[in-house]
């Protein structure tokens, strides 16, 4: 494999060509961006309507409090597909041949693709926050701490479409990316406290929903958008003590693994 | 003059089959080639690797004399490829995806946008500029990836099957404007199926198939090659069709073809055609065979090709008949 290095500022330019492209794209195809905004909005209505009588966080903690930052959580693992999904798409067009025969760089495909994507989360976590206002969630600790909140949500999001990218190269088809990261992602955000407080699982899985990286962003969030009460005490988990940090390890985790994963498989999928 | 295309002894293996048996390519600087093969004969596999986006098992490939394995990013900033499939983002608009594509050779914003007007305009689709292109008809699509081949105007152009799938009008235009390309020196590379095509449009031609090169020439030279004139009989009853091969065997330099569905047989002669043709038709109404059409005719591409790959077929060391009848 011949590696023709480029530098990273013709990584940036290349990458943010391809961004332009796919924002162009949303633009384009607004139906993607109307799915894509609909279905938190869904999940925000469901889940204070239906469980919110149901599921009780505790110490008089209101649901819908507890419930936004799951759902934040969950909306940006699920956008993630939209990464791979995008990426399956391009591999089968006849596009990734005019990229590969011009002397771009060969990450900025993916580098674009990862970018473009962090603008559908930044409206998708918009169109949430204003949702979870209209049902009487409410930021308590200060600008600061709010943005602090969005941005570790946008940096884990980033994160994770280089994971559902690198599937999106492995996958044959948009149809299996779809649904292999349905498989993936639903046992990822409900066996988390995204939706139920951790006490409420058997202790057979409450260890994995300490650890997983769904719950502590879940618990960032709300420790930033101050939607806790100090009446419900924390688990003792390492992970569930110091959420952000342990968020902040799984964001830079992730990107080592994933991102050369990613421009190898790139290389690999698109010389068939 | 330097040769912009050297190709030497590539090979190809995919888990079961070969690609490309030891191909060797040779174009020098200003014509065109025109690689000839069926479908699955190594033709797309072999433009994959002088374009860099493939890499041979064997052998070696130096485009505008660098070497596709050692700096493919220094090929790539000579080549302009165009592929069977067009190349072109359906949700950008024609200006969109030319200017994408120039920005990505590192050009200016200024000037990927000034190249990619002009690219519009010299292929006929200024109207179509500002339209994404999926509301393109194949012919226009086809043309804004040609397009998208020339935005860096490299020296060297790699065209695979670019006419394929087009109705016959926009082949010809495309035609039109092939020609106008090389008439201004490009190198080009051209794969095809069509017989007429090559012989429309190449200096050379090299037959391919199964992966290797089985002719190489001019189209004359090839058209030679294959023997003189041919003559070809089609009888009202098909029962007859072995009558009538076989009074061609008489005079016939080289193989008998025999098409069933259409009634015909077709055999080149080596001289006198219009002398052995006599001789046939006195034969056959001697035997009585009824004929709906005679006719003398110069040897086609199509001839050369049924010809050339039909000796292959028999040589398969499967001795399994291939499916390479030319239905062009």
């Amino acid at each position: 494999m011949s590696t023709t290095r480029t530098s990273p500022l013709r990584v940036a330019t290349d990458g943010w060509v391809v961004a332009k492209r796919n924002v162009i794209k949303i633009k384009r195809v607004p139906e993607i961006l109307v799915f894509v905004l609909l279905s938190p909005i869904m999940f925000v209505l469901l889940f204070a309507y239906v469980f919110g009588g149901a599921i009780d966080p505790g110490a008089g903690l209101d649901y819908k409090e507890f419930l936004i930052g799951g759902i934040f959580a969950q909306t940006v693992v699920f956008g993630a597909t939209f990464t791979g999904a995008g990426l399956a798409e391009d591999m089968q067009k006849g596009i990734i041949d005019r990229f590969r025969s011009l002397p771009m760089s060969r990450s900025a495909v993916l580098v674009g693709r990862t970018t473009s994507d962090i603008i559908y989360n930044v409206l998708s976590l918009a169109i949430m926050a204003l949702t979870g206002l209209l049902v009487g969630w409410r930021a308590r600790e200060g600008v600061l701490d709010t943005l602090a909140g969005f941005a570790l949500l946008l940096l884990f999001a980033y994160a994770v479409s280089w994971v559902m990218g690198y599937i999106g190269l492995v996958v044959p088809s948009v149809e299996v990316i779809n649904n292999a990261s349905f498989l993936v992602i639903m046992p990822l955000t409900f066996v988390s406290n995204a939706f139920v407080p951790t006490e409420d699982f058997n202790s057979v899985l409450r260890p994995f929903v300490e650890w997983n990286p769904v719950s502590a962003v879940t618990q960032a969030c709300r420790e930033l958008f101050g939607n806790t009460s100090a009446a419900v005490p924390l688990p003792d988990a390492w992970s569930m003590q110091n959420p952000v940090l342990y968020t902040l390890f799984w964001i830079v985790g992730i990107l080592i693994v994933f991102v050369p994963l990613s421009v190898r498989q790139y290389r690999i999928a698109s010389s068939r | 003059m330097a040769d912009m295309i050297r190709a030497t002894g590539l090979v190809k293996r995919y888990k079961n089959t070969t690609a490309l048996a030891g191909l060797d390519l040779v174009v020098p600087e200003g014509t065109v080639l025109g690689l000839l093969g069926p479908n699955g004969a190594g033709k797309t596999t072999a433009v994959r690797i002088l374009a860099t986006l493939l890499q041979p098992d064997e052998g070696t490939a130096e485009v505008a004399g660098i070497d596709v394995l050692a700096d493919p990013m220094g090929v790539r900033a000579r080549i302009g490829l165009s592929g069977q499939y067009a190349a072109v983002d359906e949700h950008l608009t024609g200006f969109e995806n030319l200017e994408m594509v120039g920005r990505l050779y590192g050009m200016s914003r200024q000037k990927a946008s000034v190249r990619a007007r002009d690219l519009l305009e010299r292929f006929d689709l200024t109207d179509a500029a500002d339209r994404p292109s999926k509301t393109y008809s194949g012919g226009m699509r086809r043309r804004l990836d040609l397009a998208g081949a020339l935005v860096a105007e490299p020296p060297v152009l790699i065209l695979d099957e670019p006419t394929t799938g087009l109705d016959p009008r926009s082949r010809q235009q495309m035609w039109t404007v092939i020609r106008e390309l090389v008439s201004d020196g490009t190198t080009l590379l051209l794969t095809t199926q069509y017989l007429e095509e090559a012989d429309l449009l190449a200096d050379d031609i090299v037959v391919i198939d199964h992966g290797q090169a089985i002719a190489r020439g001019t189209a004359d030279e090839l058209k030679s090659q294959t023997g003189g004139e041919r003559i070809e009989v089609v009888v009202a009853d098909v029962e007859r069709l072995d009558d009538a091969a076989r009074a061609l065997t008489a005079v016939a330099h080289g193989e008998v073809q025999r098409d069933p569905a259409r009634r015909s047989v077709t055999a080149a002669v080596e001289d006198d055609g219009a002398g052995r043709l006599m001789q046939v038709l006195q034969a056959l109404r001697a035997d009585g065979v009824e004929l709906l059409d005679v006719g003398l005719r110069r040897p086609t591409l199509d001839d050369v090709f049924l010809t050339l790959t039909g000796r292959a077929a028999e040589n398969d060391a499967t001795g399994t008949p291939t499916e390479k009848e030319v239905s062009a």
